[in-house]
């Protein structure tokens, strides 16, 4: 086929446009539509047969006088043009820069929808990340090449945290740390306003790294369907750093929720049939196409560590967005705005919060040896210190025994000393853990089972639960 | 016959062609790629096709060729061990052929042609005999801890007209030949063809009689499955479905385990790979990965695969099962499996009846888990698929399509919890909300190899257990205070059951197998602390006291102090138990006591 325009669009509505007698348009292929003022918007097939040919645009579809919409198949899937200059600058969704400097030229371009990794190739990442946050590092340990969400609510401090987790994370050897070496950023920003976007500049150019990030914006006031794009474009691009550079690459992702609501207008312009709250069933699987391009691979030095921002609607943990993403990435950093409002910062609540890549990352040798039974410590404790509290609402807190008061104690001294932290507050690891064992030690040793009797004689401090 | 036709139409994984002969189930090859499928609906001259593959980049106008032969997967020596996609194609060949991304298109037998396995043929079988579909041909020592046996292809009878001497074969060398009863003659190979949704033939079902044991207390001692059971392991994200179904393929006394990664993550595959080789069967001591076989079709594969990755699993399972052994398949997750079905049955226009599921949903679900089951084989031995199924209801929901009409067919429903999860109680498997249709079965196999009083202390601590729980529930309203020793003594005693016997953590050395033995002594001492605790409480001991008995910290430990090959010490806990509770009684007892005796009486 070649790059004919056709100007035969026979409808146009929320994000798609059909073409009528378009012959052999390959799905998939990247489209560029001319409108009647002479502007260009992209677009990619999505269903094609000889009749009617389905386009999705990224610009939308407002605005289209389809007597006067000229439509080039240029033949070729989505694909990104890839350089090393693309560190340091600002693209829009599609990859076109928005930062007012020419455009990436390459020889080297890729498919932005990627190609599976075959789960064969993959090495299982175990490299212990220090973030210098304390529930994270003691209790939700990140490490290499990892997808670790971030799930959230409106007005909660999820974008601070994100950009502290940028400022602080180092790798530990043999218990010290190390700089960032080959350290690449990629931030992936989709539906955020325009003092969310600036923050997190300013954040980065205050760290010094931002000659080593690349940035994919869509802010609030752009074209939502673009926000479909937005992070395979941006993933490639860090696929790029990361395997062929050889590069360490943290991707920051925000906001996911505001890519899955895109994909639900198009869903529903295309009649697709609901799942839940609207959103197609295939959001699973759509949302998985993402996670699931970090990781390390055998044999290749880089990474690509995914930090995705999932706001919860309402706050639910259960809504489709954050449920179906818990149920892809490795764990999840749980903020809560109960935490938030007595001034726990960052309020990271942690018994729902979780990291599954933690226990290959931890223990001797990697953190400290009573690292893992700390950890489990902690949880159950405050678990348990939960249990007191809504007790302790109900009957009194005079009514409560010695030892459920101790549980009282405990859970004030763990989120005032533990959780609570500074924003420019970068704790070590042995310093995390040996907090951890300041709060533990206000408990009588017996409820602590989950350590072993040794570490109990070498740490528990007797002074503190006197 | 293949028919020739092209594409009309492409929408995602759903692709419309121009093919009028060809049947529903045969597989189609698309495009200049050769993209497989296969065809789901007939309309007229119109094939509807499921592609297995991405469909990026076909356009309509590409050729499409219908095979003439469903789906269908390859048995024979050479596929334990390894690591197969959802259409059985061994992903480290395809890692070798095409680096570390896969590519569409590529045809790779599951099994290595070149390779040679010493075949050894059945002693009794002499040539002239007749033999029938299923029969024993020979074997094949796979590896040091399976020997393959070498089957006569389901569909064959007839007169054996040869069979090799003993010695080694390709999988497409002729090891034999039969004549059938119309004078066809049939040639045999170490390997065969199976289409993967007939289920493959077998004599009668058989009632299964054997607990499997699987080393993790809440399964084995509190829900049980048998060998040749149906399971499900529903929960939230998080909650451990997937360490659960490691744990089983990891411990359990099944000789074939089949994991079926199923729209997951693609580091959990990772992971059971690297750990696998280097973990040892407990009872064989040989490497795990001999015994196991992988299917995986993670979350980023695409879709229809996922969907056809659970009935290749199931057909392998099926395949060993005939040759006598008892395999576990293990399912993670069936959602992912009945979300595909989801997807293409809306994309085919199909009537949405819950939450976007097809009609058909509780059938296709209950035809694949009846699939499992003990069975008589063909050549008359006994073999069993015991089926695990993983189940991610969306929001961690039980009230979901699939979720309930999975829970309609198992017979062990292992329901994970979010608060135990959160609490870090693993396995997060909800007591109250957890059934086993086994237990009386499974007494039996306990009564008869570890203890004649298994049922009644797992009933005891299951009832101390829910006792609890009501105790709880009045504690919440009016506090602690208002219970009496008794009360607060049976509460302390499901924690310490809790704590000391529920909780096993998958990552602890010496407890993420526990033998039935040691979960036996866990659970009587458990038993007889409280036994002995009452005891004492009656005879005037304040609870209080009884509560700040170190033994009782000490008790949550045993399990990790002593591994299951270490259970002396466990024993010499057990007698140490004797003469601390003597020395209390003889205490309270004793008439001097009469002080402390009032005083820890409370209203
Ligand atoms: N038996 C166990 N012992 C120790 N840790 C466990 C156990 N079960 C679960 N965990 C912990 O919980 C984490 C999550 O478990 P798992 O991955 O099995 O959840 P899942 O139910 O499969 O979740 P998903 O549906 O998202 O796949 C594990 O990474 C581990 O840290
Ligand atoms: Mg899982």
């Amino acid at each position: 086929m070649s790059s004919l325009e056709y100007s035969s669009a026979a409808w146009a509505r929320g994000g798609l446009l059909a073409m009528r007698k378009v012959p052999e348009a390959a799905l998939g292929d990247r489209v560029v539509v001319r409108d009647h003022q002479g502007r260009q918007r992209s677009g990619q097939v999505i269903r094609t047969s000889a009749e009617l040919v389905l386009v999705q645009i990224f610009e939308g579809t407002d605005n289209l006088d389809l007597e006067r919409t000229w439509v080039r198949f240029l033949d070729k899937p989505f694909e990104l043009a890839l350089a090393p200059e693309v560190l340091g600058r600002v693209f829009n969704g599609v990859g076109q820069p928005r930062d007012g400097r020419p455009p990436i030229v390459s020889k080297l371009s890729r498919n932005v929808n990627g190609a599976s990794i075959n789960p064969a190739a993959r090495a299982y990442p175990r490299e212990f990340i220090q973030t210098g946050i304390s529930t994270i590092d003691g209790m939700n340990t990140l490490v290499r090449g990892q997808k670790l969400p971030v799930f959230s609510g409106s007005g909660l401090p999820h974008n601070r945290l994100a950009a502290q987790i940028v400022r602080q994370a180092k790798l530990l050897h043999a218990g010290k740390t190390e700089s960032h070496g080959d350290f690449a950023l990629v931030f992936a920003a989709m539906g955020v306003s325009h003092s969310d976007a600036r923050f997190f500049e300013e954040s980065f150019e205050e760290s010094g790294v931002l000659g080593q990030v690349a940035t994919f914006i869509n802010l609030a006031d752009d074209p939502p369907i673009e926000r479909l794009i937005l992070p395979r474009v941006a993933l490639t691009c860090a696929e790029y750093l990361a395997f062929d550079l050889d590069m360490h690459v943290l991707v920051v992702m925000t906001d996911m929720t505001y890519y899955a609501e895109a994909l639900r207008e198009i869903a529903t312009g295309k009649g697709d049939v609901p799942a839940r709250k609207g959103f197609p069933g295939y959001l699973y699987s759509d949302l998985a196409e993402i996670y699931e391009r970090a990781g390390r691979i055998r044999g290749k030095a880089g990474s690509i560590t995914l930090i995705p921002v999932v706001s919860m609607p309402s706050d639910d943990i259960t809504h489709p967005v954050p449920d179906l993403t818990g149920y892809i990435t490795e764990g999840q950093i749980v903020l809560s705005r109960e935490l938030a409002a007595a001034n726990v910062q960052p309020p990271v609540a942690v018994l729902p919060s979780l990291s599954r890549l933690m226990k290959d990352g931890i223990g001797e040798g990697m953190t400290r040896e009573d690292h893992a039974r700390v950890a489990s410590q902690l949880f159950a404790s405050y678990a348990k210190a939960q249990e007191v509290r809504s007790l302790a609402a109900i009957i009194g807190a005079e009514e409560l025994s010695e030892e459920d008061n101790r549980y009282l104690q405990f859970a004030e001294a763990f989120e005032n000393r533990f959780v609570s932290q500074g924003e420019r507050e970068d704790r070590t690891i042995f310093q995390t853990l040996d907090l951890a064992w300041e709060v533990l030690s206000l408990l009588p040793k017996e409820a602590l089972t989950r350590l072993s009797e040794k570490d109990l004689d070498a740490r528990y401090q007797q002074a503190v639960s006197e | 016959m293949s028919g020739q036709g092209s594409i009309l139409d492409i929408q995602g994984p759903i692709v419309v062609a121009q093919l009028p002969n060809a049947r529903t189930g045969e597989q189609v090859k698309l495009g200049k790629l050769g993209l497989m499928g296969e065809v789901i609906a007939r309309e007229d001259a119109r094939a509807v096709v499921q592609v297995y593959e991405n469909t990026e980049g076909l356009r309509p106008g590409e050729p499409a060729t219908a095979m003439g032969e469903p789906l269908s997967v390859e048995l024979g020596p050479g596929i334990l061990g390894g690591i197969f996609d959802g259409l059985q194609r061994p992903l480290e060949s395809m890692l070798e052929q095409t680096g570390e991304r896969i590519e569409r298109g590529l045809v790779i037998p599951a099994i290595d042609r070149a390779k040679k396995w010493p075949f050894v043929p059945q002693a009794e079988l002499k040539v002239g005999a007749r033999i029938g579909g299923g029969a024993i041909l020979g074997s094949v020592q796979e590896n040091a801890t399976i020997t393959h046996h070498i089957l006569v292809p389901p569909e064959i009878a007839g007169e054996l007209i040869d069979l090799v001497a003993a010695g080694d074969y390709t999988v497409d060398d002729v090891v034999g030949r039969v004549r059938d009863r119309q004078g066809h003659i049939h040639k045999l190979h170490l390997s065969s063809r199976w289409p993967v949704r007939l289920p493959r033939p077998f004599n009668k079902r058989d009632h299964a009689v054997q607990p499997l044991i699987t080393g993790q207390r809440i399964m084995d001692t509190f829900f049980p499955l048998l060998k040749g059971g149906k399971g499900a392991i529903p929960g939230p994200f998080g909650a451990g479905k997937t360490v659960l179904q490691q744990q089983i393929a990891r411990w359990s006394d099944a000789q074939i385990v089949i994991y079926v990664g199923c729209g997951e993550r693609g580091n959990e595959l990772t992971e059971v790979l690297d750990t696998f080789p280097q973990l040892t069967d407990p009872r064989s001591g040989r490497p795990l990965m001999e015994r196991t076989l992988l299917v995986a079709n993670t979350s980023n594969m695409p879709v229809v695969a996922r969907e056809v990755s659970v009935y290749v699993g199931m057909t392998l399972a099926e395949y060993f099962r005939d040759q006598g052994f008892d395999v576990v398949m293990v399912a993670d997750s069936t959602s992912r499996w009945a979300e595909a079905l989801r997807e293409v049955a809306g994309r085919l226009g199909q009537m949405p009846v819950e939450e976007g599921y097809p009609a058909y949903l509780g059938s296709t679900l209950a035809a694949f888990y009846e699939r499992a089951g003990r069975v008589e084989t063909l050549s008359g031995g006994h073999g069993s698929v015991t089926l695990i199924g993983a189940v991610s209801p969306p929001g961690g929901d039980f009230s979901e399509p699939v979720t309930s009409h999975t829970k309609d067919i198992i017979q062990t429903f292992w329901a994970l919890s979010k608060d135990l999860a959160d609490a870090r109680h693993y396995p997060a498997v909800d007591w109250l909300e957890s059934f086993s249709l086994f237990v009386d079965t499974a007494a039996r196999w306990w009564h008869e190899n570890v203890s004649e009083d298994w049922l009644q202390l797992r009933n005891k601590s299951l009832r101390l257990l829910t006792e609890a729980e009501e105790l709880n529930r009045i504690v919440n309203l009016v506090g602690v205070e208002a219970l009496s020793s008794q009360q607060r003594w049976t509460l302390e005693s499901a924690r310490l059951i809790r704590e000391g016997l529920l909780q096993q953590s998958a990552l602890e050395a010496k407890d993420s197998f526990c033998s039935p033995e040691k979960q036996y002594l866990l659970l009587s001492l458990m038993i007889d602390i409280y036994n002995r605790g009452a005891e004492i409480l009656k005879l005037g001991m304040p609870v209080q006291e009884l509560l700040r008995l170190p033994l009782l910290a000490k008790a949550r430990r045993w399990k990790i102090a002593y591994a299951s090959d270490e259970l002396e010490g466990l024993k010499q806990e057990a007698r140490d138990i004797v003469p601390l509770f003597d020395a209390l009684r003889a205490e309270y007892a004793s008439p001097t006591s009469q002080r402390s005796k009032s005083e820890g009486t409370e209203s």
